[in-house]
């Protein structure tokens, strides 16, 4: 079995998002860059499976759509464990243009199952895993917490309303992971940073597929307001400011 | 309570970075936020070593960074081998202690001055953190003139025979084995692995200390230790290799105080930012300012002092007294971070809560060892002047 984790390169969450000028674009100068926490669980649990499968995994690979500034992250995966790295080299404009792309890279390639984390903590998407499965003509299976192999099965939870139901399915097949997929991300160690240097990394040239949409511009949250202290043996004064300040009672 | 961590980068220094050790880096932070961070202060609080960490610390690779991958290591470069380290300390210095003594004092001069066997035989159990180990160099007595030690390596037939005391060794009752220097009876320098176990070694801890609570310190004694002739390093005589180690920890120590320093500063930062005392933030106050302007600009010198002296020593060029300097400099700044930061955080800051205090605490430390601030700054002078003022 091949199994194929999509990757996508996003903000640190730490960082404190700033807008150009004009409010269409993000300033990206001062961003620090990681693995989508997703994506990065996405690719723990491939590895769990390839230890612990006896060898009936052959190779857990990754793919991005990017260009070279993303060659670090990918990088990072590879330390992490991945065996190899495609970076199809275009910028990621939208869902269905990075769908598109992956899926024309590695049609021949035979992978039996492809994770993508549920979506991208930039973003917010949530599209191209269940584009990618209709382009590769994938089955596909959303909002996965739990992921086992069974023989030729796999054995998938799914998070729905009030609990998750049990699933089943057989390789070719797209898994679109939620968070628990994996309890933590792994953390690459020096030996493995080291051994990244050596695992290969493709780039191959994108096929110009264009986005359907197109960001027109951004609006930034209000800013939060300041918090106000009530002294904790006046209650009638936090009801009155609820009701008359506030308004919310 | 530990702010969401963004140390700063006021000179894009990140820029001079490559990507790997942006990964080095990044992997390091993100096991400092996930292991460390949580349990360090209570560590500290009941001055106990999380000894947990050790197997952690080896599976990240944390021990012997730069030793080659064949003994073990992971084959890094110095300037990996100091992001690791100022994550670490930004974490806490005594857990940075604990692998800048396993590396650069221990796998290191195993690695540079031992046999063969003794590589094959330590380094790769040193690497993983089966073994843990220590240094023995300063003495009750001999603390910045280590030429004075006391201690005695004699030969007798097939083996040596080995007496004397060392004093605060970091590691000590953790550690299976030290590397430890003595005089040979023509009194010359010479150095050794000594096995825990072995009858007449002895070590205790220093309890009640005020700095570096989460690591151990402790003193070492040989009452007629039997030391295999195939445990003393065979071609070291004099003090040169015992101070190649120390260059090799204090580099790793200018590197880490910047962590810690970060550390502080962010705290500070986001703490005055957040605090309000009459009606506005502390950070609108000109004496706050003047305090994180100057922190930050501190730091910032430090990270392009580490940055090129961690070139130079890529290239086998850095000196001896660059180090001293970037020590010296590194953890004073390093201190007088935490200090301000202190204030910054008024009363909270002598709290728990906060990791400030803790850094400052552990500062007072690493302004001492590895070389003394007063020793370091007589380095420089001997070497721009010519003239040593300490021997």
């Amino acid at each position: 079995m091949k199994i194929l984790v999509c990757i996508s390169n996003v903000p640190d969450t730490t960082t404190r998002i700033k807008l150009s000028g004009d409010q269409n674009a993000i300033d990206l100068s001062s961003v620090q860059w990681i693995i989508n926490p997703w994506d990065e669980l996405a690719l723990t649990r491939a590895l769990e499976l390839k230890e612990a499968s006896g060898g009936s995994i052959s190779s857990v690979s990754i793919i991005h759509v990017g260009n070279a500034g993303s060659d670090a992250t990918l990088r990072k995966a590879l330390a992490i464990g991945a065996d190899d790295a495609i970076r199809v080299d275009a910028a990621p404009t939208d869902a269905y243009a990075v769908a598109h792309e992956i899926a024309e890279a590695i049609k021949d390639k035979n992978y039996d199952m492809i994770l993508c984390g549920i979506e991208s903590s930039d973003y917010n998407g949530s599209a191209m895993g269940g584009m990618l499965a209709e382009f590769l003509n994938m089955e596909s299976v959303s909002s996965v917490s739990k992921l086992e192999i069974e023989g030729d099965e796999l054995k998938l939870n799914r998070e729905i309303a009030g609990g998750f139901e049990v699933v089943s399915a057989t390789a070719p097949v797209v898994v679109i992971v939620q968070k628990g997929i994996a309890l933590e991300p792994r953390i690459p160690s020096m030996r493995g940073i080291m051994m990244a240097r050596k695992k290969p990394l493709e780039v191959v040239a994108a096929t110009g597929a264009e986005a359907l949409t197109e960001f027109v511009h951004y609006t930034p949250p209000q800013p939060k307001a300041a918090c106000k202290m009530i002294d904790a043996d006046n209650p009638a004064e936090l009801v009155n400011l609820l009701h008359n300040e506030a308004k919310i009672i | 309570m530990a702010y969401p961590y963004n140390p700063p980068d006021y000179f894009g220094i990140d820029e001079l970075l490559s990507d790997e050790h942006k990964i080095v880096r990044s992997s390091i932070r993100d096991y400092v936020t996930r292991s460390i961070v949580p349990i360090i202060d209570q560590a500290a609080q009941q001055h106990t070593f999380p000894s947990h960490i050790i197997k952690e610390l080896g599976a990240l690779g944390v021990f012997g960074p730069f030793i080659p991958e064949t003994y073990g290591g992971a084959g890094l470069d110095h300037i990996s081998y100091g992001l690791i380290m100022a994550e670490l300390e930004r974490g806490d210095s005594g857990i940075r202690s604990v692998a800048s003594v396993q590396t650069s004092l221990v796998m290191y001069p195993i690695f540079a001055f031992g046999s063969e066997e003794q590589k094959q035989r330590f380094l790769p159990r040193l690497a993983t953190g089966e073994l843990i180990g220590c240094f023995g160099l300063t003495e009750p007595n001999h603390g910045s003139d280590p030429g004075s030690m006391e201690t005695t390596l004699r030969e007798e037939g097939d083996h040596y025979v080995l007496n004397g005391a060392k004093m605060w060794i970091t590691n000590s009752t953790i550690a299976d084995i030290a590397i430890v220097w003595a005089k040979d009876e023509k009194g010359v320098v010479r150095g050794l692995i000594a096995e825990k176990d072995t009858p007449g070694f002895s070590a205790s801890e220093t309890h009640s200390k005020w700095s570096l609570r989460a690591s151990v310190t402790g003193e070492l004694v040989f009452d007629q230790v039997k030391i295999p002739k195939e445990y003393v390093f065979p071609d070291i005589r004099g003090l040169k290799e015992p101070l190649m180690c120390l260059n090799s920890a204090r580099y790793g120590i200018a590197w880490g105080a910047i962590g810690a320093a970060a550390d502080c500063y962010n705290t500070a930062l986001q703490y005055a930012q957040e605090r309000l005392q009459f009606g506005r933030p502390l950070a609108s106050f000109q004496l706050q300012q003047k305090k994180l302007a100057e922190m930050v600009t501190e730091i910032t010198q430090a990270q392009l002092l580490v940055w090129r002296l961690g070139v130079l020593r890529n290239e086998g060029r850095a000196t001896p007294a660059q180090i001293s300097m970037a020590k010296r400099n590194n953890v004073q700044m390093a201190l007088q971070v935490a200090r301000e930061s202190r204030q910054v955080l008024g009363a909270m800051g002598i709290t728990g809560d906060f990791p400030v205090m803790r850094h400052m605490m552990n500062l007072e430390s690493v302004i001492t060892y590895e070389g003394t601030h007063d020793i370091h700054l007589l380095i420089t002078g001997a070497d721009i002047t010519g003239i040593n003022a300490f021997e």
